[in-house]
C-alpha cells in the first residue's frame, strides 16, 4: 500500500508551525528565556501524538473501522475536563446571570453532552466488538 | 496533588488511549483495548475531580447529575442502535464532541481563572487563539456532523445541494473567520467570540450540503478528524495532555481513514469536499438500455449456488438498507453444509462509512475469517464459480478498468466478472450512485435477479 503522503503532510505542518512560532517567539514564549514554555512541551507532545496516531490507525484492520470511529467518539470527549472544570466554579449557580454562572452553564450542558458520547461510545463500540467471532472449529 | 503527579496521570490516560485504538489491529485485541480506553477516561475524570475539587455538596450533586443525564442518553442509545444505523449514529456523536468543544470554549472565555488562563480581560493572547482555533473546529464539527446525520438518517435528502456561487461563499466566510479570529485574539472581545462562532456554524452547514450521500463515507471521516483537532484545541487551551494527545491521535485518524475511502472511489479528497458529485439525480437521466439481459429466479440461484464449490458474497449498501445481512448468513450457512466454500469480499467504500459491510456481517454471525478486503480477495475471483452480488454495483464495474473515458475510471473494483457466474441481486437495472451503466448487467455469464435484496435472499434459502 502506498501511503506516503501523509508523512510529508505532517512533516510540511510541523515545518510551518515551528517557523510560525519563531516568528513570532513573544506569543508561544511568554515565560522566561531560560525555562522551556509549557506550551511547547505541549507542543511537541502533540506532534509526537500525531506520529503515534499515524502508525496506530494505519495498523487497524479495516474490519473495525467502524468501532475505530465510535471508540474515538468516545475518547474524544475526554474534553470532558473542561467541562468539570467549569461545572466546579464556586460562588456561582446554574443559570445565573453572571460570568461564573453562564461559564458554569455552559459546562454543565458540555458535561451532559461529553457524557452522552462517553457512555454511548464506549458501550456501543463494546457492543459491536463482541459480535466480532470466529467460528469454531471442531 | 502536585502539578507533576496531575500531569503524569493525565499523560497516563493519554496511553491508555494510544493502547485502546492500538488493540483494534485484531478482533481478539479490540475487547481489552476497549476496557483500557474506559480506564483511560476514568483516570482522566477522577484526576479532574480531585485537583478542582468542589467544596459544596450542591456543586458535587449537579455533577452526578450531568453524568446522570448524559450517561443515561448514552447507554440507552448505545444499547438500542440498529446496527445499520451505526453512521447516523457516529454523525450525531462527532456532532457532540464538536458542541462540547464549542461550550467548554465559552466557559473558558467567561471564567478563565478557572482554567487557570488568567483573568477575565486579561486572558493570554496564545490561549486566545487556541480558543479560536478550537471554536471554530468545534463549530463547523458540530453543524456539519447535524447536516450529515440528517442526510444519512434519510430526514433530508442525501442529493448534493449545490447553488450559484457556492465556493465564491465559502471562501468569503473563510476569509471572514481569520478576520474574527484574529479581532478576537486581539481584544477578547465576546462579541467577536460569538461572530466567530456563528461564521463558523455557518460554515459547517455549508461545507457538508454539496456533498452526495454516496460520499458519506469520506465525510464521516473527515469529520471524525476535525472532532480531533477541535478537542486538541480545547486541548491547548487547557494546557491537559490527554486531551492534547487525544486530539492528535482522532484528528489523524480521520484524516487516515478519510485518505483511505477517496483512495477506494479514487477521488482526490478536494474533488469530494468541492461536492456536486453522487447525486441520486444523475441515476434517473442514466440511457435505459434495450440490450437483453438473462434474468433468472431464486430457485434457479439456490441451484447454480448448489452445486458450485466456491462461492463470493459481494455486499453493499443495498444490503444494508433492505437489513438482509441475516438472510445472507442463513444461505452462506445452507450452501456450507452443502459443502460449498463461501467467502465475502468488502470493498473499501461499501456502505456509507467505513468498516459498515463488516459490522452488519458480525453482527448477522458471519465468522470475520471468511470476510476478506478487496487486495486480499481480487486474484480469487477467477477460481470462483459463483460470485452473488447484493446490493452493490459502481465496486464492481468493469468500466473502472476498461473504460477511460467512465466517470470512475481508475478507481479500484472488485474483478466480480472474472467468476465463472455473477449472480446480481437488485431492484432494477437503474445504474448505482455514479450514475453509470454497468456493462457488466449484460455480460453472458451474469444472471440478474430481480427483488427486494433480503426476500430474494430469503427465497434462495428456502430452494436451497
Amino acid at each position: 500500500m502506498t501511503h506516503r503522503f501523509y508523512p510529508r503532510a505532517i512533516g510540511w505542518a510541523v515545518m510551518a508551525a515551528l517557523l510560525l512560532t519563531l516568528a513570532f517567539p513573544e506569543t508561544a514564549f511568554a515565560a522566561a528565556d531560560i525555562e522551556t514554555d509549557p506550551f511547547v512541551t505541549r507542543f511537541s507532545m502533540f506532534v509526537m501524538a500525531i506520529f503515534v496516531g499515524y502508525y496506530v490507525v494505519w495498523s487497524v484492520t479495516p474490519a473495525l473501522h467502524t468501532p475505530l470511529m465510535s471508540v474515538t467518539n468516545a475518547i474524544s470527549s475526554v474534553i470532558v475536563v473542561g467541562a468539570l472544570l467549569a461545572v466546579g466554579i464556586e460562588g456561582a449557580s446554574l443559570f445565573e446571570g453572571s460570568a461564573n454562572g453562564t461559564a458554569k452553564t455552559f459546562g454543565f450542558i458540555a458535561l451532559v453532552v461529553a457524557a452522552v458520547n462517553i457512555f454511548g461510545g464506549f458501550l456501543v463500540t463494546q457492543r459491536m466488538l463482541a459480535m466480532y467471532k470466529r467460528k469454531e472449529r471442531d | 496533588m502536585s502539578p507533576n503527579l496531575i500531569a503524569l496521570l493525565y499523560l497516563a490516560s493519554g496511553v491508555l488511549f494510544i493502547l485502546a485504538l492500538r488493540g483494534l489491529s485484531s478482533p481478539e485485541t479490540s475487547r481489552t483495548g476497549n476496557y483500557l480506553g474506559m480506564s483511560g477516561m476514568a483516570i482522566a475524570i477522577a484526576t479532574t475531580l480531585a485537583i478542582a475539587a468542589p467544596s459544596q455538596i450542591t456543586t458535587w450533586l449537579i455533577i452526578l447529575l450531568g453524568f446522570a443525564i448524559g450517561g443515561t442518553i448514552g447507554t440507552v442509545i448505545a444499547r438500542s442502535i440498529p446496527m445499520t444505523a451505526m453512521p447516523q449514529l457516529v454523525a450525531a456523536f462527532h456532532s457532540l464532541v464538536g458542541l462540547a468543544a464549542v461550550l467548554v470554549a465559552a466557559a473558558a472565555l467567561n471564567a478563565p481563572q478557572a482554567f487557570s488562563i488568567g483573568e477575565p480581560g486579561a486572558i493570554a493572547m496564545a490561549s486566545l487563539i487556541e480558543m479560536s482555533l478550537g471554536v471554530a473546529i468545534g463549530a463547523i464539527t458540530f453543524t456539519g456532523s447535524v447536516v450529515a446525520f440528517t442526510k444519512l438518517q434519510g430526514l433530508v435528502s442525501g442529493r448534493p445541494v449545490v447553488f450559484p456561487l457556492q465556493h465564491a461563499l465559502n471562501a468569503l466566510l473563510g476569509v471572514a473567520l481569520v478576520v474574527l479570529i484574529v479581532w478576537f485574539a486581539s481584544s477578547e472581545s465576546h462579541s467577536a467570540f460569538w461572530l466567530l462562532t456563528i461564521v463558523s456554524f455557518v460554515l459547517g452547514v455549508l461545507i457538508i450540503i454539496p456533498i452526495g450521500g454516496a460520499d458519506m463515507p469520506v465525510v464521516i471521516s473527515m469529520l471524525n478528524s476535525y472532532s480531533g483537532w477541535a478537542a486538541a484545541g480545547i486541548g491547548f487551551t487547557l494546557g491537559n495532555e490527554a486531551l492534547i494527545i487525544t486530539g492528535a491521535l482522532v484528528g489523524s485518524s480521520g484524516a487516515i481513514l478519510s485518505y483511505i475511502m477517496c483512495k477506494g472511489m479514487n477521488r482526490s479528497f478536494f474533488s469530494v469536499i468541492l461536492g456536486g458529485f453522487g447525486g441520486e439525480t444523475a441515476a434517473a437521466a442514466g440511457a435505459v438500455d434495450d440490450r437483453p439481459v438473462k434474468q433468472g429466479s431464486a430457485e434457479d440461484a439456490a441451484f447454480i449456488m448448489k452445486n458450485a464449490s466456491r462461492v463470493i458474497i459481494v455486499p453493499g449498501y443495498g444490503m444494508a438498507v433492505a437489513q438482509a445481512q441475516h438472510a445472507l448468513r442463513e444461505m452462506g450457512d445452507e450452501l456450507k453444509a452443502a459443502g460449498v466454500d463461501v467467502a465475502y469480499a468488502i470493498h473499501p467504500v461499501a456502505g456509507r462509512m467505513p468498516g459498515h459491510m463488516n459490522v452488519l456481517l458480525a453482527e448477522a454471525n458471519v465468522s470475520y475469517d471468511e470476510v476478506f478486503e478487496l487486495e486480499d480477495i481480487n486474484n480469487d475471483f477467477p477460481q470462483a464459480d459463483v460470485v452473488y452480488v447484493i446490493g452493490a454495483n459502481d465496486v464492481t464495474n468493469p468500466a473502472a478498468l476498461e473504460d477511460p473515458s467512465s466517470p470512475i475510471f481508475g478507481m479500484p473494483v472488485l474483478e466480480v466478472w472474472k467468476a465463472g457466474t455473477v449472480m446480481f441481486n437488485k431492484r432494477s437495472l437503474a445504474s448505482g450512485y455514479a450514475g453509470i451503466d454497468n456493462s457488466l448487467f449484460y455480460r453472458d455469464n451474469t444472471m440478474m435477479l430481480f427483488g427486494d435484496a433480503k426476500k430474494m435472499t430469503e427465497q434462495i434459502v428456502k430452494s436451497l
